[in-house]
Parts: C-alpha cells; structure tokens; sequence
C-alpha cells in the first residue's frame, strides 16, 4: 500500500507549537508511508489540490491528513479523495489541533503527540478496505415538536413545500410563549394579530396534522425513516364531537383552577378552553381540579354539553408516525424567580414576573387589560422593573444573556405609559443590549419619549412598606444606594431550557449544554442542524431567542428539510456491523444489547446466526465488543484496526 | 441519652449580654441539652479580627477548637455550640477556612499543635429549633406568651454567608418564627428580619448605626409589634442599649423592648423575670409583661 500524509499548519493553530515539518519528516519512517509532507492549510483549494496531486504523482492507495477534528472536515477530505479517484473510506484524520495545539504549549512534547497520533492513523489506514454505500428510500414526511412561534413557522413552510407535516405540542393549544404576549417589539404589534392568522393556517392546511397535547414517547429509527411514538394526552373531551362552543365552561363549578394560559394570575374553571384564538379551539379537562374526577361527583360539564362530548373515561393514546426528518422546536421555560429570595417572589403578592404583567397588559388577560396589582386589584402608579432576573448570574447557574429581556422590559415601559400617563416605571439593569434592527432606538425611545427611568445597578431587597413596597439597590452610575417606594414589581425572568428538554434530547439521541438548550452542529456552519443526521432544531430550544429570529430559524430548518427531501434516495453509511457467519456460534449476546435493534436472528444451514439489519445498523460498535467469538465486526472499526492503532502507540 | 455540646459563650456572654447566657443555659438544660464550657477558652476576635489579618482571626478561633478537640478525646460530643452569631461566624468561618491544608499548617504553627475542627459548629438557635423541634418547644411552654406581639430579628450573619453557615434560608429565615410562634407568641411578619444594625460600627461611626437601627425600629413599630426578638448580643445591645441614642438622632420615640429569645424562652417555661434577669434590659419590659399578664387573663 502508498500512503501519504500531509500535516495541516492550519496557519499558527497548529504550526505554532507543533513542529510540522517534523512530524512529517517522522511520518515518512512509518511502514508503506511512501509520500508526507506538511502543508499551510489542508482544507483550502490548494490545499486539497496538494492532496490530489501527490495521489496521481506517488500511486496513494490511501491518505492521512493530519489537522483538525473529523467533525470539521473529515466529509471535506473524504471528498477530495473521491476527486482523485481513491475510494473514500481510504482516508484517517490525525487530530492534532484540538488534541495536541490547542490544549499545550510544550513544543517538543506536541510534536511527539502529534507523531504518535500519525503513527496511530498509519497502521490504521493499512488495514483499511473500500467500503462502498448502499441507497435506501426515505418517507418524506416531517415531524415538527412544539407548536410555538418557531414550529409553526417550520411546520408551514414545510407544508407549503409540499410535505406531509405532524405538529406536535404539548400544550392543549398552538401558540407558545408569543400567544401570551401583549404586544412586540420593536413594533408595538399585536402579537396575537400577527401570530393568530399563522395558528389559523396551521389548523386549515391539508398537508399538516396537529396533536395538541401530545408528547413526544419514543424515537426510533434513523434519517429518512424514524419512527416516532406519541403520546396523546387524554383531554377528556372527544375533539372530534367537541364544537369549542364553550357552554361547558360556563356550568363548571371548580373556578378557582390555577390558569396556566394566563401565568397562574388568572382563575379559570377546570373544563376550559385556554384563550379565545386558541387552535385547536377544543374544552380540555384539568384531571387535578375536575370534581368529577378526583371526587367522583359533579358531571355538570357533561349534562350540558350539546354535542354529548365530555368522556371522563378517556385515556392517553399512543400513536406512531413514520417521519423522515424531525425539527425541535420545543422553546424555552421562564427561571423561576422564587430562586431570588431578596426580591420576595412568591411571599410578596405584587412581585410578579415579567410574563404575568404581559397578561396583564393583554386584553384577553385575566384584567382584560387594566393593570391591577395581585394584591388588592388597585391600579399602580410606581412600577420597578429589575432586569437580569436569571440571567447573566453564575452564582444561581444561568451565566447566559438570554438576550431578549431588555427589550421587553423597555416595550412594557412603554405599554404601561400608554395605559396609565400618570404612573412611572423605574428599571433597574446591568446593562441594555439591544442589538437588532431598530432594537437600541426602541430602548431609547422608552427612556426620552416615556419617560422610563433607567437606573444600572442590581436590586439588593424589596421590602413591604404601608402597603407598597421599598426597593432598596445601588446605582453604580451615581456610586450611591438608592431606594424606590413602588406599588408594583416586574421581574424580567431570563430564558431557560423547556422543562422535559434533557430528556427529549435523549430521545432524539442529539447533545444538549450544560443548561439543557439543544446544541447545533456547528454554532456558525450549522446553526439549525443537529449532530444526527435528520434532525434539526428551530427557535429556543437552541438558545434564547426573540420573535424574528426564531422566526427566522423555523424557515432555516424548513430549508433543511426540503433540501434533504429533494433526493428520492439517500447513501447509506456503510460503516456499519457485518457477522462473520463462519465464526458465529448463535449465542444472540449482540442481539440482546444492540440499542438499536439492529440485529436479528436467522437460521443458515440449521443453525441459528445472527445478521445485522444494515439500514437500522448505527454503526456504534456495541455487538463488536459483546460477541464472544469477534464474529461480528464493525466495519471500517474491526478488532485488527483498533489493535493495529494500540500497537502503534505502546509496542 | 441527651446530647452534649462543648459550649462557647462568647466574650459578650460573660458581659453586655449576660442574661443572654444565663438564659441560654437555663434553657438548654430544660430541654435536656447538655453544655460543657470548653475550659480555658479565649476570645474569637469577634467582628475587628477578621477584618485584620485572617491567620489572626483564625488562630484565635483555632486554639478553642484545638481544646474542643481535647474534649472530644474524653466524652463523645454532639458538636460545639455558641449563643452568639458572631463567634459562630468566626468558628464556622475558620473551619471552612482550614480545609485549605496551606493555610491549616500556618494556623496549625501559631496555635502551635494540631487542628482537627472536625466537630459540627451550631448556633444554640440552631440546635434547639432543628433537632429539638417545635413540639418539645410547645410542652415546655407551660406558660405559652399568649398575646405578645413580637417580631424576630436574626440579625445580618446568623444565616449569611449561606454557604458557610449552612442553616435557614438566607433572605427569609424561619426558625425563630417558628420557636417563638411555638412558644405561643403572635409573630408578625418583618421584612427586615435580616438586615444590618450596624453592628460594631457603633463605636466609630454611630451615624450609621442609629440610621441602620433606627430603621430596624421603626419597621417593628409600624409592624404593631410590642417587642424585637434578637438572637445575637452586638444586635441586641444597639438597638436596646441604644435606643435612647436612636431615637435622639431620628427624632422618634421608641420604647420597644428588646429580647433575647431564650429569656421569652424562659418565661414561657415559667422562670420569671428575675431568673431571666429581665433586670438586664435597658427598654424596661416591665410595663409590656405586666399587660401581658393582664392580657392573658382577660383571654382566659
């Protein structure tokens, strides 16, 4: 075999503490190394030009580059093999950047690292073989998760792309956080008027089904042809009969149930349908406040429901969709401000969150509009703001900006000023970012034309006094302390990852941050595409985003989608496990672990074998380390490749 | 088998707060807690060590754990013990701070033996409201403060740092409020619970401390309470001993008692206000508990 290496500069990245001249110098020393060389950036046209030259020049049967993680480029090199006419499985990556150049500084000792790790690549490459990718047919249907801002963009889209598309929300109605918003910024627009015809859209196209209130159970399968399992939550009312006339609601005697829609501000009755525009406009029952179900009496929802729709014996149902691409939209959850104990949430009645006060300020709220304090239902005249509230504070554990609080802090200034001329808000920030289009005029705006009093320090205590409340904080511009009398607190709560995320990600089998938001595959490259192959993600539950960006990335991941479906056929990998009949004994040990019930039992010649199911088969090399015998291989990762890359590193 | 503290009074212990010792120790040995005073003990630094020099602070508080140490070699101890949350703050404070080995050999050289500090260190407020419980507290009340209006004040460090101190919730604290509802006391709500007197300020800058304890009087007043409960002696003797001096500098006219919890303890287990050495207060109680008594009567 020809071997060749190139040893990446990728300009001081690598080159400035790894001798690269060295370590290709070395590398000509390995077995069947014919060809090494060390190049400026092995990525770049000439770079990859460099590459085929030297195949077509030396007779390479193979190639190792050494340079960055695989996750940047392997795709990339593999490529220009193919150019230059090799098979290109005949190709192993030596990371000696993020393994080597980026992690120390010792010279000497990263140029030895980086030759091991070439060596290691070497004997690897010698017992690599062509592989050769089969096709296989993809179901070109998408499954969207979370019927928010973000989801119901994709899930339009993708509809009007022609495909088949379930929706899936958790929720008993669309609209995520932006259906509780009063009003946007910068534009002061009526969300609901500009989210509700979207909504509307989405219940009257063809192409999408909808399951509101509905989980997602399992995930199984791979791109082009998952199959994901879905738990319909019982609503207890049959939606098919249900009309959303609404009598139900008015005859239920339980109206002190806590109003999720309305941020727990609100009472509702235990039968509701969760605001006017919601989609689908169908009465769900709340299992925890219905009399009938926890007590066994009442059914007055049942006796005057006209259409006969009320089944208190429903039960969840489990239904599967066969999908070939799932987007994430699952959104994000507000902090929990009662982890500020200074600021007396949740002891103190008019100490809300920044989303209660968007209920009331909205007409379809709890107030119809008027802002009243929790307390007693007065009118407010002094209102404190605190920005930051989970945000940007690593003693509480969320050290990110969640980016959109300043802005809605400045529109609700700005709201409050429309309701009431004669109040005043007071803010309390870190400091404004406010970096989108329009976005620092409209803070601006807030404090010279409303009169907002911006004041940049944090808020060290809020304390009852006479029936208002002193907010005690510093204003680090003055270098003074001050304390504000106000009748009502608005807490701008920070973004955090939607409850369940974790564990939705495991389900999809994709990466999540530390904080539980989903990562993208590449944070510049590949913002809306996941490390699984299929799945993409849109809006928030990447990271804290405001309307016009998600917005913006439901579209993204919609494109995705379709540029995906575009092809009847997709490759299959495969690096995948293959059984060595001969050798197997039928003891099914690979069976039983496979996570992916990739391996079935078969009968060859009156004995039982096992046979890898290659279109399921993830290539994560499970059944290789279970089977006694070293039957079962897994391609292009066999025992012999493993053990040739330990020999090269400690014989 | 009742539980057995090594027990440090503190300085102010054996002076300004006297009453708060006696009465601590009456109580604790009502409710069947054990105290040892640890034998030859020497200040903690209180509040100025600390702000000085930390190996100093800490060899001060080093030394009395070192003759905790000894104790523990001769009887089992549950942990040690103070009434006061400052000297609680240095013991926690300085044993949190020997986890670090190179400053515990420094502290280990100038004590001049081995620090082991590896007994719990509680507040006595602690200890009775956590492990002796709220209903041991009720029984004992055989004479429950039926009608006193009070409101607990903890004061600025008995909860804070949270993370050294390791007892209540730092922003709104309970367990006094629990102790003294126990003891049949009505408690008001006072936001102020936690905040700062001033401290030891008082002897350098007083303008700050009859602001800060001004404040701290005038909440309770608006709150309708007839008396402040302290659990720690700097926060007692500001706002008690220097009423006088508050109200001249914040033209009010407070007259509210101020108590140290064990000694309400005491009375309500019917000890009388000599053995609680009432006596010691400088806002005489005298007037309030003989209503109290009258109000008690009348609710019987």
């Amino acid at each position: 075999m020809n071997i060749g290496v190139f040893v990446c500069h990728c300009g001081s990245n690598i080159a400035g503490n790894v001798d690269t001249e060295a370590v290709a110098k070395a590398a000509l020393g390995f077995p069947e190394v014919v060809f090494a060389t060390d190049t400026m950036y092995a990525c770049s046209e000439p770079g990859q030009a460099g590459i085929i030259e030297a195949v077509e020049k030396y007779n390479l049967d193979g190639v190792v580059v050494a340079s960055c993680t695989p996750r940047m480029h392997e795709a990339t090199f593999r490529r220009t093999l193919e150019r230059a006419g090799l098979n290109k499985y005949m190709f192993e990556m030596a990371n000696i950047r993020e393994h080597v150049s980026w992690i120390g500084k010792d010279m000497e000792a990263n140029t030895n690292k980086a030759v091991d790790l070439v060596h290691i690549a070497v004997e690897k490459l010698r017992r690599d073989e062509s592989l050769v990718a089969g096709e296989f047919e993809i179901n070109k249907r998408v499954m969207v998760i979370g019927g928010g801002v973000a989801g119901i963009q994709a899930a339009l889209d993708c509809a009007d792309g022609g495909l088949e598309v379930i929706l899936v929300e958790r929720e008993p109605s669309i609209g995520g956080k932006m259906s509780k918003l009063d009003k946007t910024f910068p534009t002061v627009d009526c969300s609901s008027c500009i989210l509700g015809p979207r909504m509307v859209d989405i219940a009257q196209h063809p192409n999408i089904t909808l399951y509101t209130l509905s989980e997602i159970e399992s995930v199984e399968g791979f791109v082009g042809n998952f199959n994901v399992t879905v738990r319909r939550k019982a609503a207890y009312v049959d939606w098919d009969a249900c009309t959303g006339c609404g009598e139900c609601t008015t005859k239920c005697p339980s109206k002190k149930t806590p109003d999720r829609f309305n941020e727990f501000i609100g009472k509702t009755t235990a039968i509701n349908i969760p605001f006017p525009q919601a989609i689908p406009k169908k009465a769900s029952i709340n299992a925890s406040a219905c009399i009938k179900l926890t007590k066994g009496k009442c059914g007055a929802c049942e006796t005057i429901c006209p259409t006969g729709a009320i089944r208190f014996d429903q039960q969840d149902e489990l239904i599967t969709e066969p999908v070939g691409a799932i987007i994430a939209a699952t959104g994000y959850d507000l902090f929990d401000f009662t982890k500020y104990g200074e600021y007396g949430g949740g002891r103190y009645p008019d100490v809300i969150t920044s989303m209660q006060y968007e209920r009331l300020l909205s007409a379809s709220g709890p107030t119809e509009g008027h802002i009243k304090r929790p307390s007693d239902g007065a009118e407010p005249k002094d209102i404190v703001f605190i920005q930051c509230v989970g945000s940007r504070d690593k003693s509480i554990g969320r050290p990110y900006c969640s980016g959109f609080c300043c802005m809605y802090t400045a529109k609700q200034t700005i709201l409050t000023k429309d309701h009431m001329p004669d109040s005043q808000s007071y803010v309390f920030y870190m400091d404004i970012r406010a970096p989108g289009k329009n976005y620092d005029e409209f803070t601006r705006r807030a404090m010279e034309e409303y009169g907002a009093r911006y004041i940049r320090g944090r808020v060290s205590a809020i304390q009852p006094k006479n029936g208002r409340y002193l907010v005690k904080g510093a204003d680090t511009l003055m270098g003074d302390q001050v304390e504000i009398e106000a009748d009502l607190i608005v807490l701008a709560v920070g973004a955090e990852a939607s409850k369940g995320a974790a564990e939705l990600a495991e389900k999809l089998r994709i990466s999540y941050d530390p904080y539980g938001f989903f990562m993208e595959g590449h944070p510049k490259l590949k913002p809306v595409e996941t490390n699984t192959a299929g799945i993409y993600l849109a809006g928030s539950c990447q990271g804290p985003k405001d309307i016009p960006s998600s917005v913006a990335q439901g579209d993204a991941a919609a494109a995705k989608v379709l540029a995906l479906f575009s092809k009847d056929k997709l490759a299959s990998d495969p690096q995948v496990s293959a059984v060595k009949l001969m050798r197997c004994i039928g003891c099914g040990k690979c069976e039983s672990v496979c996570p992916f019930g990739a391996i079935e039992m078969i009968e060859f010649r009156g004995m039982p074998k096992a046979s890898v199911i290659e279109t399921v088969c993830q290539g994560c090399g499970v059944c290789t380390a279970a089977c006694p015998q070293g039957a079962v291989q897994l391609r292009h990762f066999t025992d012999n490749q493993i053990l040739a890359e330990v020999n090269a590193l400690c014989l | 088998m009742s539980p057995c503290y090594a027990y440090y009074p503190g300085c102010s212990g054996l002076g300004t707060s006297l009453e708060y010792d006696t009465s601590t120790r009456a109580m604790c040995e009502r409710l069947g807690i054990e105290l040892v005073e640890i034998p030859d003990w020497n200040c903690c630094g209180s509040t100025p060590a600390h702000a000085v020099d930390h190996l100093l602070s800490a060899s001060l508080v080093g030394r009395n754990l070192a003759i905790a140490d000894n104790m523990a070699e001769e009887r089992e101890l549950a942990g040690i013990i103070t009434p006061c949350p400052s000297c609680l703050k240095n013991l926690k404070t300085t044993q949190h701070r020997l986890s670090n080995p190179e400053f515990r050999s420094e502290v280990e050289r100038v004590v001049g033996r081995t620090v082991r500090a590896d007994l719990p260190i509680k507040s006595v407020l602690q200890v009775v409201v956590e492990d002796m419980g709220m209903d041991v507290l009720a029984n004992l009340a055989s004479a429950p403060l039926k009608g006193l209006r009070v409101v607990p004040y903890y004061g600025c460090i008995m909860v804070r740092p949270p993370q050294i101190m390791q007892f209540d919730d730092p922003d709104n604290p309970m367990a006094l409020d629990n102790l003294l509802t126990a003891l049949g006391a009505e408690v008001l709500p006072f936001a102020l619970k936690t905040d700062c007197c001033g401290a030891s300020l008082a002897t350098t800058r007083q303008d700050v401390v009859t602001r800060l304890s001004g404040r701290i009087l005038d909440a309770a007043a608006a709150a309708g309470a007839d008396a402040v409960v302290a659990a720690c002696p700097m926060c007692q003797m500001n706002l008690d001993m220097r009423q006088a001096q508050i109200n001249r500098a914040n033209h009010s006219s407070h007259n509210i008692p101020v108590f140290y919890y064990s000694q309400l303890a005491g009375l309500a287990a019917g000890q009388g206000e000599v053995s609680t050495m009432m006596d010691k207060l400088c806002v005489s109680p005298r007037a309030l508990l003989a209503s109290l008594a009258a109000r008690a009567g009348e609710g019987a």
